[in-house]
């Protein structure tokens, strides 16, 4: 009878001495392949370090001026550019600079990081079923497991820094873009796949020509998302020793600092409208193809 | 003239999981609908023969689900075949590698599709010039082709638009130009005119007959309007249920339908404009009146009698008189419902 009120869990003595087992093997593990992994790491480091350096140490007009020169280029809109200059006028005025110019620095890198990993597989899962099998629950994992739970062994494995910090924010916001690829891709009609089959395109050249560029609306907003979500995860990313926006706000929150939290969470806020505005922005041009002109 | 440039030898697609183990049920003779009920497979096409002559234009007619859409996209292997063969110039296609059926797609057969299927991120130039690039021909040459087929098929002044910018007229030119500029020897029309309002469809067949002078290609031609099928085909065939029920000359299919299917087709055509003078004659050439020509149509047989206000006519063939027509039998010939009923 008893088994029905309490769960027949398993032996206290032996679950403990499966998760000292699993900690420390993970730990010879981190021990003998830590450096290696570190290693691998490095040219990501550096980008990471010498993008930063360049957008806290150039004269503060200059870096204004190539940014909102960039949203500009993008969106050929003049609010969405005023608005990019306006914000970081006053981001400037309020102190937050540097920080700022640290959160767009990695923000920008793990970004790109998401795109080369994520347009891929994207295509790859497109391309095989079984790929896809494998790999959407995989992203599901990704996208729901809790960060603080991947961030213990990606710390264990790699200590605290930008890397790890990178790789947390890379997990969390890469599946969007595999996700959007995938989508962008399956969903190209079949009559203008039929129609390529028809004139002997191969398989690249239908993918080169067809899929991917009907597919880059759907991309791009899968680019979109994977910046929305980087930037929701600097405050985590923080935690692990990454600079920028994330540890003031860290800060004012163990000190109930309001305004401190409050401008810095305003700033990161800023940044997302900036880069959401102008990639919606640049997605729209892509698609003028759409626009019609009828009754002539 | 008259080689034969395709030609289809027991061509069966059935779909399913265990097609070829079908077969020997169809020869036993189960049907579309027994063999869907009993062993869950779904009749394609069934044991198609025929042969395609060299610049023809081959209609291929049928209601919708007749199998006319799979059998066309046998052609260039879309779709393979259950067993069977298809010969083109020699050649088996059912034999050819992947890689020789791409290269046989971008340099001897092209399609035009029932729903244009352009591609909406191409200009017009460039979804013109895309089997061009397929082909790997360089882009001074590619330019030059574009130029040609956009005057040829009254695209000027459009190059530069996207399709979802042009009517469905002009789209299914683009379409045209697409197929043509590949200069490949057959076409495969898929309903090409379908989608198209009438008056819009009649243009586009009045383009592609003026075309079809120059060109001379093979055309593979679908659709289920036997109008259009009697002013484009040489000769047509009729599917029902994935078989061949009859082919032969526009005229034959008209007088003589071998079946109540295909008599219906042919039930409400205005027959005086289809039926030509010497399908229908007399032996008799002991008569006087007007010489008609025989390829003249009924229509215009009987504007000339009564011009001349004459009950018979003598029918020529290169100012050679071969028969005779009477009014009475021009009329009951208009007039005649279809065979069967």
């Amino acid at each position: 009878m008893d088994n029905l009120y309490t769960f027949p869990s398993m032996d206290p003595q032996a679950l403990r001495d499966l998760k000292k087992s699993i900690d420390s093997s993970f730990l010879e593990f981190s021990r003998s392949y830590g450096e290696a992994i570190e290693i691998f790491f490095e040219p990501l480091l550096l980008t990471l370090v010498w993008l930063e350096k360049l957008l806290i140490e150039s004269p503060w007009p200059i870096t204004i001026l190539v940014l909102t020169g960039l949203a500009w280029i993008t969106s050929r809109s003049w609010l969405a550019t005023l608005f990019s200059a306006t914000a970081f006028l006053i981001i400037g005025y309020l102190g937050m600079w540097p920080d700022t110019m640290a959160t767009l620095a990695i923000i920008s890198v793990a970004t790109l990081l998401c795109i080369v990993f994520g347009i891929p597989v994207g295509i790859w899962i497109s391309h095989s079923q079984r790929a896809k099998f494998v790999i959407t629950p995989i992203l599901d994992v990704m996208q729901t497991i809790p960060s603080f739970v991947y961030l213990i062994p990606v710390v264990m494995l790699l200590g605290i820094g930008k890397v790890p910090g990178l790789i947390a924010v890379g997990i969390y916001a890469t599946p969007p873009i595999i996700r959007l690829t995938n989508l962008g891709i399956e969903s190209v009609s079949n009559d203008v796949l039929e129609a390529a089959d028809a004139m002997g395109a191969s398989r690249l050249q239908k993918l080169l020509d067809v899929q991917l560029p009907l597919a880059l609306p759907s991309i791009f907003a899968g680019v979109n998302q994977t910046i929305m979500m980087s930037l929701s995860m600097v405050v985590i990313a923080s935690m692990i020793g990454v600079k920028g926006l994330g540890l003031p706000v860290l800060r004012a929150i163990s000190n109930q600092y309001l305004a401190l939290g409050l401008m810095n969470g305003l700033a990161i806020v800023a940044l997302a409208i900036i880069f959401d505005r102008i990639a919606q922005l640049y997605g729209k041009r892509l698609q003028s193809y759409k626009e019609t002109i009828q009754n002539e | 003239m008259s080689n034969i440039k395709i030609s289809v030898k027991n061509l069966y697609k059935i779909f399913g999981d265990n097609p070829s183990e079908m077969i020997e049920h169809l020869e036993a003779g189960y049907t579309k609908e027994s063999l869907l009920k009993e062993f869950g497979h779904v009749l394609g096409l069934r044991k198609i023969n025929m042969d395609i002559l060299q610049s023809d234009t081959q209609v291929i007619m049928g209601l919708s689900g007749s199998g006319k859409s799979t059998l066309v996209r046998h052609f260039n292997r879309l779709i393979t075949p259950t067993t069977g063969d298809i010969i083109i110039d020699d050649e088996n296609i059912i034999k050819k590698t992947d890689l020789e059926i791409r290269n046989m797609r971008r340099h001897k057969i092209s399609m035009v599709f029932q729903n244009f299927a352009l591609f909406p991120h191409r200009t017009v130039s460039q979804n013109i010039a895309y089997g061009l690039i397929t082909q790997g021909l360089e882009q001074g040459k590619i330019n030059s082709k574009i130029d040609k087929w956009i005057d040829k098929v009254g695209l000027n002044g459009f190059e530069d638009h996207y399709p979802s910018q042009l009517s469905g007229g002009m789209q299914q030119r683009v379409g045209l130009a697409r197929a043509l500029a590949t200069d490949g020897e057959i076409i495969l029309m898929d309903e090409p005119f379908s989608a198209l309002d009438p008056l819009i469809r009649e243009e586009m067949q009045e383009v592609l007959l003026k075309l079809q002078k120059d060109i001379q290609k093979t055309i593979i031609f679908i659709t289920h309007d036997l109008d259009e099928a009697l002013k484009l085909g040489d000769s047509i065939a009729i599917l029902n249920n994935g078989e061949i029920v009859q082919k032969g000359s526009p005229q034959n299919i008209i007088l003589r339908p071998i079946n109540n299917y295909v008599a219906k087709f042919t039930k409400n055509i205005n027959r005086s404009r289809v039926i030509q003078v010497s399908s229908i004659m007399d032996d008799d050439l002991k008569v006087n009146g007007p010489t008609i020509d025989g390829n003249m149509l009924i229509e215009n047989a009987l504007e000339v009698l009564s011009e001349k206000g004459s009950l018979t006519g003598i029918v020529t063939h290169n100012s050679k008189p071969i028969g005779s027509v009477n009014l009475y039998k021009l009329i009951k010939v208009i007039n005649q419902p279809a065979l069967i009923k």
